[in-house]
C-alpha cells in the first residue's frame, strides 16, 4: 500500500531554545484510520501543525502522498495544505466566516475553485457532515456539535487526502460524539486523531501512537495498546472508569 | 444570503425595500442624507418634504412608526447639545415666554435637529430592510476598500463570540461574590476587560493558523458577486431623486 504520510527524523524546538519533538518516524498508510494518543505537552500538536507546514524549521522530513513538505517553495504548500486537511479544536477558531457556506467555500476558493465547481464542493461537504439544512446560517447560532461537524466540512471540502483531528469528540455531548464518529468512519481519507479520548480511538482506529515528551513510545494495534496497563499509566493516559478494551 | 443576521436595528419582514439588493439602498440613503445637509437651514418646507419622503420609505417598507421613534432616540444627546444654542448664542435676540433666545442660535439647533433626525431616520430605515451581512456586501459591492469590508466581517462574526466570553466572565465574577457598588471597586472588572483582550488577541492567532491551514494566503476570496437588476438601481434612485427635487425647488422657490 502506498504512504498516506510518512514522517522521518523529524525534531523541532522552539525560538527560545525549548525541545519539543526529538526525532518523530511515523508512517501512514494511504486509507488508514490512526489515534495520536499522549498527555498534554507531549509535542502533539507540534506534531500536527508540521505535517501542513505551518511549523517547521528543525532537522527532518515530512511527505504526503509522496509529496514533500517544504515551506519555501509556497506553490507546493498550498498543495499540501490541499491534502493535510486540519481540524482544530475550536470550531470558532476554525469558522470564521459570516455563514456556513461561505465558511465551507473559503478553502476551495483558496485553491482558485470557482462557480458551479465550488457550489458542488460545498454541497458535498456539508451533506457529509449531515448539514445541508443550515448552510446559510450564522455558525453562531449552531450548537456546539453542529459546529464541530461545520468545521470538518470545510476541510472535506478541500477533498483531503489526510484528515487531522485535533481532540474531535471534546466538548461534545455523548449523542454528537457518536454523530461525529458516524460521519468519520465512512470518509475515504486517512486519518490523524489526536486525542484523550481513548473510547474514542478505539472505536475508531484500529491502529494508535502513543507520544510522549516529543517522542513516539509506542505504536500498535489500538486494542493491544489500550490494554497495556503499565504503558498506559508509564504516560499519563488513563481509560474512563470501568472501560474495558478487552470486553469491547 | 445571510439569514439570520438579525441585529437589534433589522426588521425581518419581506416589503419591496427590503427586497433590494442592497448597495443600491446604501447609494440611495447615503445621497438622501448629502442632499440633507446640503440644503440651507432656512428653508424650512424642504424638511417637510424630506420627511414626507421618509414616510413614504417606513410606509412601503413596512417599519412601523412607534418602532423606528424608539431607535431614533439614540439621537437625544446630539440634540442635547443643540438645545443650548438658543441660550448661548450671539447676536439678535428674540423674547419667548419671558425666555431671551438668539435668533442664530434658534437656526443652529433647528439645523442640528433637523438635519440629525432626517439622517438617523434614513439611516434606521436602511438598517430595518437590509441585515448586517448584506450591508457589507453591498459595500463591497460598492467598491469600499477590502481592510473595511474584512474587518466588518470578522466583526461580525466574532462579535457575538467575544459578547459571549464577557457574558461568562462576568457570571463567573458574579457567582464569586463580586458586586461592585463604586467606582473603586471595579479593579475586577477592568482586569477582565483586559483578560478579554488576551483571549480576543490569543483567537485572533489561532483563527489566523485555522485559515492559513485551508490555504489563505493573504486575500480573502471575493464573495460572489451579483450585480443588482437597472430596475433596483431605478427604483432606490426614487429617494434621491425626490429629495433632490424638494431641494432645488426650495432653492428657486
Amino acid at each position: 500500500m502506498s504512504d498516506g504520510l510518512r514522517v522521518e527524523g523529524l525534531h523541532f524546538a522552539y525560538p527560545d531554545g525549548t525541545p519539543v519533538l526529538h526525532g518523530i518516524n511515523l508512517t501512514l498508510a494511504a486509507g488508514e484510520r490512526v489515534a495520536l494518543l499522549g498527555p498534554n505537552g507531549a509535542g502533539k500538536t507540534t506534531l500536527v501543525l508540521h505535517l501542513n507546514g505551518i511549523l517547521h524549521g528543525g532537522p527532518g522530513t515530512i511527505e504526503v502522498a509522496g509529496a514533500r513538505v517544504n515551506p519555501s517553495d509556497r506553490a507546493a504548500l498550498a498543495e499540501i495544505r490541499r491534502r493535510v486537511g486540519i481540524v482544530f479544536q475550536d470550531p470558532d477558531d476554525q469558522l470564521f466566516m459570516p455563514t456556513v457556506a461561505e465558511d465551507v467555500a473559503f478553502g476551495p476558493q483558496n485553491l482558485g475553485v470557482r462557480g458551479d465547481e465550488l457550489t458542488t464542493r460545498v454541497d458535498e461537504a456539508l451533506a457529509a457532515v449531515g448539514m445541508s439544512e443550515h448552510r446559510d446560517q450564522v455558525p453562531h447560532h449552531l450548537s456546539f456539535g453542529q459546529r464541530r461537524r461545520v468545521a470538518v466540512a470545510t476541510v472535506l471540502a478541500m477533498r483531503p487526502e489526510i484528515l487531522v483531528l485535533d481532540e474531535p469528540s471534546s466538548n461534545l455531548d455523548p449523542a454528537s460524539r457518536r454523530e461525529l464518529a458516524e460521519i468519520l468512519e465512512p470518509l475515504p481519507v486517512t486519518v490523524l486523531m489526536v486525542t484523550h479520548d481513548l473510547p474514542y480511538a478505539l472505536q475508531l482506529c484500529p491502529r494508535s501512537v502513543i507520544m510522549d515528551a516529543g517522542r513516539i513510545v509506542a505504536d500498535g494495534p489500538t486494542p493491544d495498546l489500550l490494554g497495556d496497563e503499565p504503558l498506559l499509566r508509564a504516560h499519563r493516559l488513563e481509560l474512563p472508569f470501568g472501560f474495558h478494551p478487552a470486553a469491547r | 444570503m445571510g439569514a439570520g443576521h438579525a441585529h437589534p436595528l433589522h426588521l425581518a419582514t419581506a416589503s419591496p425595500v427590503h427586497r433590494l439588493a442592497p448597495e443600491v439602498k446604501i447609494a440611495a440613503v447615503l445621497l438622501f442624507t448629502i442632499i440633507v445637509v446640503v440644503t440651507p437651514r432656512e428653508k424650512f418646507w424642504a424638511f417637510g418634504g424630506y420627511a414626507l419622503l421618509l414616510a413614504v420609505v417606513a410606509v412601503v417598507a413596512r417599519v412601523p412608526a412607534l418602532w423606528l421613534a424608539k431607535r431614533a432616540t439614540i439621537e437625544l444627546p446630539f440634540v442635547l447639545l443643540a438645545i443650548a444654542l438658543p441660550f448661548a448664542g450671539r447676536g439678535e435676540r428674540i423674547d419667548w415666554f419671558g425666555l431671551s433666545l438668539s435668533v442664530d442660535g434658534l437656526h443652529g439647533a433647528w439645523n442640528i435637529f433637523a438635519k440629525g433626525t432626517l439622517g438617523v431616520l434614513a439611516s434606521l430605515l436602511l438598517a430595518a430592510s437590509t441585515t448586517m451581512r448584506d450591508l457589507i456586501l453591498g459595500l463591497d459591492r460598492l467598491r469600499c476598500p477590502t481592510v473595511f469590508t474584512q474587518i466588518a466581517t470578522f466583526m461580525l462574526r466574532y462579535l457575538d463570540v467575544l459578547a459571549d466570553d464577557a457574558r461568562r466572565m462576568r457570571i463567573a465574577r458574579l457567582s464569586r461574590g463580586y458586586d461592585p457598588r463604586f467606582l473603586w471597586q471595579v479593579k475586577a472588572f477592568a482586569v477582565s476587560v483586559g483578560a478579554l483582550f488576551l483571549r480576543a488577541y490569543e483567537r485572533g492567532e489561532r483563527v489566523y493558523l485555522a485559515m492559513v491551514s485551508r490555504g489563505y494566503a493573504g486575500r480573502l476570496p471575493q464573495p460572489e458577486s451579483g450585480r443588482a437588476p437597472a430596475g433596483q438601481w431605478l427604483a432606490a434612485s426614487a429617494l434621491p431623486v425626490a429629495t433632490a427635487g424638494i431641494a432645488l425647488a426650495a432653492l428657486w422657490g
